[in-house]
């Protein structure tokens, strides 16, 4: 911390003038490991300059080593908060370049699951929002139901966190049919209900609203220029949601609305995720409802692998397997870049493949980039508190941000 | 080629690519649509202008995402690539241009203001200068980091590792030792991708002789009654004394590891049984 005293020209006296801290590295606010240097004029924030970095893994360097399976669980630990939805990414753009048919049931259980995941992220991002205001009570009630969604998470694919349960080709293995009535009850009851509850005391508490409102006003034009997406785009009154606009999966055929915000400030980022959780309950129900009975990967054996089964019937069946776990397949030469709509906003994989194994290259868009890059200028003139609100509305996970 | 993925679907790509490289004009090095991507290749200098044609004229409001790669054996190594959106039109078309090292590649930070740390995370991983950038620090990399890690030629395993040292009481960077060398696995078949030599294959690419040898006549064999005759003549010289070659001295061992500059302190006391006397 450095402090700089200065004769006031007017009066003579020595003056504070600006104040230099360091927001971060280890912050409980800054939702990672973020580092901001703040420039302070008393608690006014003058200018911000974050420093990004410190949880670089170099996943895209490391992906260029690996197998296009094999890469596969890094983007689980990208966005640790919503994994299934990075995967959504990286697999539809193999899929691309393969130019492969999915199952319609696959597709209907990984828009499921993409949805149950929003709702998982929304929750800590939600409760770690209302906590970063000052509030303690929500953030352990909706806890609770994202502890419900890892329990889902573990009983599709048998990990909490890491699923890698999304494939090149469907979907790793069929969920029991007693996970989709339950997931089903859950929606119509327990979800509602406690999500309800925890929301009510937030949604129109005084003390929430005045850290909240008028916090970060970003207009259209701003929100456009610096390539915002998901809830901070929608929070500006741009309904833009790839889910709608680019649908992916069986999007198409699923009936749900685009929340969006009037006055583009941290309340109503805060209010879009809000109600995206009940649009992604509404996607959920008619997931359950619709899904067609049938198989949960492609059937095509250069890609995806055969069922136990049938591999200690047949030698073909062996040898595809064989060949799967160990050389992998390859992926025509070409380049694609994917975008889905992550929790977050618009998570991106560009994919440059050169016919081998292996990718050539795979960029990854974080959604964390461009938001925390406009953190100067939206924290601009705000007070120091309202740093924590405005990176508690931007969702920010660093796994993500810096890969 | 029927669509059979179920990849995000945008508006079609339709005379779009033909439109836009009309409008694009001389700054256009080639246009192509592959796997349903329109990519555009402009010239280095033209990016600037090419990108807000398109983001004026032709409603790409939104510049996604930049992407660095590399690809060594090009005169021009280095790709950067910038991905548009329309949100009017939902729509997506990429931009690419190639720099090497020492040329740098105009800033589109006059263009959109995200591109500010898009540009420096590229330099970051590749090396890529971008002229105009008024803040090109690194980005994503270690405070004093040297070298452009993306880079096909850096190592994986990089050049320094850093520990908490118990002795100095702060983190130290030292060289990379790793304790057993990085496996890399190459599960290609050997006829595809193998890029060392199959054993008995090592005759396999030599170039066919442009004169075969032939024998059209039993004397061109080398056998028959001349050839008996000659071979029963005694040699003029001697044989030669010389010693024969010697067989190759065996490999030598590997030599030892230098050990660890660190003390191993921590390791020691937890191997020591507890309580007894060590």
């Amino acid at each position: 911390m450095t402090m700089q005293l200065e004769q006031s020209p007017t009066t003579g006296d020595e003056v504070i003038t600006n104040y230099t801290i360091n927001f971060g590295p280890q912050h409980p606010a800054a939702h990672g490991v973020l580092r901001m240097v703040m420039e302070l004029d008393g608690e006014i924030i003058e200018r911000i300059d974050p420093h990004v970095g410190l949880l670089h893994r170099g996943t895209e360097k490391l992906i260029e080593h690996k197998s296009y399976l094999q890469a596969l669980p890094y983007f689980d630990r990208l966005d640790y908060c919503s994994p299934l939805c990075q995967e959504h990414s990286y697999v539809l753009a193999i899929e691309k370049l393969l130019n492969l048919e999915v199952p319609e049931r696959a597709q209907y259980l990984r828009v499921m699951f993409a949805e149950l995941t929003r709702i998982s992220n929304h929750m800590l991002n939600i409760g770690a929002h209302v906590m970063d205001v000052g509030a303690m009570t929500p953030n352990l009630w909706v806890f609770e139901l994202r502890e419900d969604c890892m329990n889902f998470f573990e009983r599709a694919s048998g990990a909490r966190m890491h699923m890698a349960w999304f494939r090149p080709g469907g979907v790793h293995q069929d969920v029991p049919l007693k996970l989709l009535t339950d997931i089903g009850d859950w929606i119509d009851n327990r979800l509602p209900e406690l999500f309800g509850d925890a929301m009510s005391l937030v949604i129109d508490n005084r003390i929430f609203k005045q850290r909240n409102v008028d916090i970060a006003i970003v207009s259209k034009e701003d929100a456009i220029a610096w390539g915002f997406s998901g809830p901070m785009i929608r929070a500006a009154g741009v309904p833009w949601d790839l889910r709608k606009s680019q649908p992916y999966d069986v999007y198409d055929r699923m009936d749900f609305e685009i929340p969006v915000g009037t006055n583009s400030d941290c309340y109503d980022r805060f209010m879009v995720r809000v109600n995206e959780v009940y649009q992604s309950a509404r996607i959920i129900k008619q997931c359950i409802a619709e899904m067609p009975e049938g198989p949960i990967a492609s059937d095509d054996r250069k890609v995806s692998p055969p069922k136990r089964g049938e591999m200690k019937q047949s030698m073909e069946a062996l040898i595809h397997h064989f060949k799967l776990y160990t050389e992998g397949f390859h992926v025509p030469a070409g380049e694609v870049y994917v975008a889905t709509e992550s929790p977050k906003g618009e998570f991106g994989v560009y994919l440059v493949a050169d016919g081998s194994n292996k990718p050539y290259r795979c960029k990854i868009r974080p959604t964390a980039f461009s938001h925390l890059q406009a953190m100067d200028f939206m924290a601009k003139g705000h007070m120091l508190p309202d740093a924590t609100a405005i990176l508690g509305a931007i969702d920010v996970v660093f796994g993500e941000c810096d890969r | 080629m029927a669509v059979l993925h179920s990849a995000p679907k945008i508006t079609s790509n339709e005379g779009v690519k033909d439109a836009l490289s009309a409008a694009l004009g001389k700054m256009l090095i080639s246009a192509s649509e592959e796997h349903g991507e329109i990519i555009f290749t402009v010239k280095r200098g033209g990016i600037e202008d090419a990108l807000r044609l398109l983001r004026d004229d032709h409603e790409y409001q939104q510049m996604m995402e930049m992407a660095g790669a590399d690809y060594p054996s090009r005169a021009e190594r280095f790709e950067v690539v910038y991905m548009l959106l329309s949100l009017t039109k939902n729509h997506r078309v990429m931009v690419k241009i190639s720099t090497d090292e020492a040329t740098p590649v105009p800033t589109i930070t006059t263009l959109w203001p995200n591109a500010g740390w898009l540009e420096r995370e590229v330099f970051d991983m590749y090396g890529v200068l971008f002229a105009g950038n008024t803040d090109l620090r690194r980005i994503l990399t270690d405070y004093g980091f040297e070298g452009h890690p993306f880079r096909k030629d850096f190592p994986l395993t990089g050049y320094t590792e850093l520990r908490y040292s118990e002795e100095e009481k702060r983190v130290v960077y030292e060289p990379v030792e790793l304790a057993q060398d990085l496996r890399q696995f190459d599960f290609m078949s050997p006829w595809e991708g193998a890029d060392y030599v199959l054993p008995g294959d090592e005759k396999a690419d030599t170039p066919p002789i442009d004169d075969p040898k032939v024998t059209e006549k039993p004397s061109d064999t080398g056998a028959g009654k001349a050839a008996n005759k000659a071979a029963a003549k005694p040699s003029a010289k001697k044989p030669s004394k010389k010693p024969a070659a010697k067989p190759p001295e065996p490999t030598e061992d590997r030599p030892a590891r230098r050990p660890r500059k660190g003390k191993t302190t921590d390791t020691k006391a937890a191997t020591k049984p507890k309580g007894g006397k060590s």
